[in-house]
């Protein structure tokens, strides 16, 4: 903002991408032509409810996505290639060198009769490279666990821990990019602060790219500096995490404000219109419009493409297409 | 006159490993008396070993107590006969946390809300029957003909969970046990299931536990809360104020660590204390002590009881014992009834 830097290329550039489940039921349209651009050190946040699609675009950018899933269309690229089009070989070679996944179930995928230790050193095997003791127990440092963590089995180690153990893995050979789909959904609330604020110090120290993907806008809110609204296979709302709290614009935004709990008063339910779509039958138009308090006629029959509404704010919604923002203080 | 359900001294102990035996303590010395007299939502908050969902099980007659006794209208569940225990499973009801799994994905949604009319003999004829499932959907918000007729995987988890509610609904219970029943929806579905469960409060005249791990729900919903810290409650009362001045270190430590969903308010920079290691059985002292910021030495040696540290809240740390303590059978006593 406002500051003087060269114009350089964003670390990851997602265009267009769609990814479809194959069903004897027909497609279901997982990500419907997702496009967003996250920059070297970045914290981007993408948050989504259940079937939204977040996770398939994070599987899709590891190319990890197993059938019936498949890429239709899009471009991913990452420091200049795109890893859509590498050799099985080549992505391989990227994979927890230059972008790493961490999952909600992570420390469930750690081997119960392998010692951390090797379970560590095997990430840097695989990339033809061979660890020292020292290096391992730094590693474990780095994310707040003792050197002798090293020496155990994942069954001496706690939940949180187990996700450290993974965060280690994770930035052992300094990746650009991290994707942390979930991290932290299968802990307690207190270990869940304690892992995130490590990430979070990882992310700073290293100047590595987060996208932590989630549906806990808590989480958001205390981790990402830009954030994306996926619904129903698309992003409908992209912003600075502070802008899109303080001024949402698209009507779903909005809803999931109004959902959220508070702790300082009791208030009334916002009860929320209808549930979202079966990806299998999307409406017509804009895929919000059946739940939508606002919707018109051109919402059924046109798609509304995410146009930016002003300085880093992109939305996916007919009201805004004339070009005035709505001012939610109004 | 006799409480509906009352859980006197309550132990649960878990014994895993044919060789070792290992002992999990999951419920110490647990007293609630529950009243219809005045029914209210009571909020069960901890997080995962605290020992909540092994209390509601216990409530619902699915475990034995290892120790003390949990009374329906002043019998010891183990000795209900099969009258009485009907009785009873029709006036404490249940919503469990998975929308997903109570179904079964072949038979229609209408079979779920058909068995309990069955079962408990509601229904005179089919009509009847069909007027009793309508009541209780719409009760719940769901539009009935769009409802009936459907199977499971047609149904958002929202709705799938909404049946369930209006499926404790139909036998007009007195009291519902709800164990997590919004954690595995969305968020902008997760207020209606809530709204349900304080409509079934308000309109019905039904007690709720809600049970969660999750405080924020807990305060909106409850009037009063019990917090539990590895099989002890560690502090109950009016929500209000054990959310807004948490007392014992634990809830406050759990109150810091909820993410706000506000930019504006970031977590404090202060680390938050070590995770748990593994229980020994041997362990005496407060259990929160290990990771306590403010333990001193009668905190490794004794359990604290729960103090009584003002009308209407309790607290089981040695931080208030200059106050009185608290018969943990009367515990209920804090509660406020609005």
């Amino acid at each position: 903002m406002g500051k003087l830097s060269l114009p350089m290329l964003p670390l990851l550039q997602v265009s267009n991408l769609r990814v479809h489940y194959h069903t004897p039921y027909g497609p279901v349209k997982a990500v419907d032509g997702v496009s967003f651009n996250v920059e070297a050190g970045e914290r981007y946040g993408l948050i989504g409810e259940s079937g939204s699609g977040k996770s398939t675009i994070a599987l899709s950018m590891m190319r990890l996505l197993k059938s019936p899933g498949q890429i239709e269309s899009g471009e991913v690229y990452l420091d200049g290639v795109d890893v859509l089009e590498l050799g099985d070989e080549q992505m391989r070679r990227i994979r927890l060198a230059e972008v790493a996944l961490i999952t909600q179930g992570a420390m469930n995928s750690l081997n119960p009769v392998i010692r951390i230790r090797e379970q560590i050193a095997d990430g840097f095997r695989n990339h033809d490279k061979n660890p020292n003791k020292e290096e391992i127990e730094s590693l474990l440092q780095r994310v707040g666990l003792r050197p002798d963590v090293a020496n155990m089995y994942p069954h001496q180690l706690s939940g949180g821990m187990k996700q450290r153990v993974c965060i280690a893995i994770a930035i052992s050979l300094r990746p650009k990019l991290i994707i942390a789909d979930e991290p932290t959904s299968a802990l307690d609330v207190v270990v869940q602060r304690r892992v995130m604020q490590i990430l979070k110090k990882l992310q700073v120290e290293m100047g590595v790219s987060v996208i932590l993907i989630g549906h806990d806008m808590g989480l958001m809110a205390q981790f990402a500096d830009r954030m994306g609204v996926m619904y129903a296979g698309k992003l409908v709302e992209e912003a600075l995490v502070r802008k899109l709290f303080s001024k949402p614009q698209h009507p779903y935004s909005q809803l999931l404000m109004e959902s959220l709990p508070s702790l300082e008063e009791k208030t009334a339910f916002q009860l929320a219109r209808g549930s979202p779509p079966s990806l299998l039958d999307l409406p017509t138009g804009c895929v919000f419009h059946p739940r939508c308090p606002y919707a018109m006629e051109r919402c059924i029959k046109d798609v509304p493409v995410l146009r930016t509404i002003w300085s880093e704010h992109r939305a996916a919604c007919h009201l805004l297409d004339n070009g005035k923002a709505r001012d939610l203080d109004q | 006159m006799t409480a509906l359900l009352h859980a006197r001294h309550v132990t649960k102990v878990f014994s895993s490993g044919l060789i070792s035996r290992a002992k999990t303590v999951a419920l110490l010395d647990f007293s609630l008396e529950l009243r219809t007299s005045q029914p209210a939502i009571i909020g069960v908050v901890g997080e995962s070993g605290s020992g909540k969902t092994t209390m509601a099980r216990l409530l619902l007659g699915l475990e034995t107590p290892t120790q003390g006794e949990v009374l329906y209208r002043g019998k010891d569940l183990r000795r209900l006969t099969r009258r009485e225990w009907l009785q009873f499973r029709r006036d404490v009801q249940v919503v469990f946390q998975d929308p997903f799994e109570v179904y079964n994905p072949l038979y229609k949604v209408d079979h779920v809300l058909e068995t309990p009319i069955e079962k408990f003999r509601l229904a005179g004829s089919r009509h009847e029957a069909e007027n009793l499932m309508q009541q209780a959907l719409q009760a719940v918000g769901l539009r009935p003909e769009e409802t009936l007729g459907r199977f499971p995987h047609e149904l958002s988890g929202g709705q799938r969970q909404r049946v369930m509610v209006a499926r404790a609904l139909l036998v007009k219970p007195k009291m519902i046990i709800a164990d997590e029943p919004v954690s595995m929806i969305d968020a902008s579905l997760r207020a209606t299931v809530l709204d349900n469960l304080r409509k079934l409060n308000t309109d019905f005249g039904i007690s709720i536990i809600y049970i969660t791990h999750d405080l924020t729900t807990a305060f909106q919903i409850s009037s009063n809360i019990i917090v539990m810290y590895r099989g002890s409650v560690v502090e109950a009362g009016d929500v209000s104020r054990v959310v807004k001045q948490a007392q014992h270190p634990y809830t406050r430590l759990l109150v810091s660590s909820i993410p706000h969903p506000d930019p504006n308010r970031q977590w404090s920079d202060e680390e938050p204390p070590s995770e748990i290691g593994s229980q020994s059985k041997d362990e005496v002292g407060c259990k929160f002590a290990s990771r306590c910021p403010y333990a001193f030495e009668p905190c490794l040696k004794t359990a604290p009881p729960l103090y009584q540290t003002e009308d209407h809240r309790t607290a089981a740390c040695f931080l208030y014992r200059e106050h009185a303590t608290l018969n943990t059978e009367k515990m209920d006593n804090v509660f406020l009834y609005e």
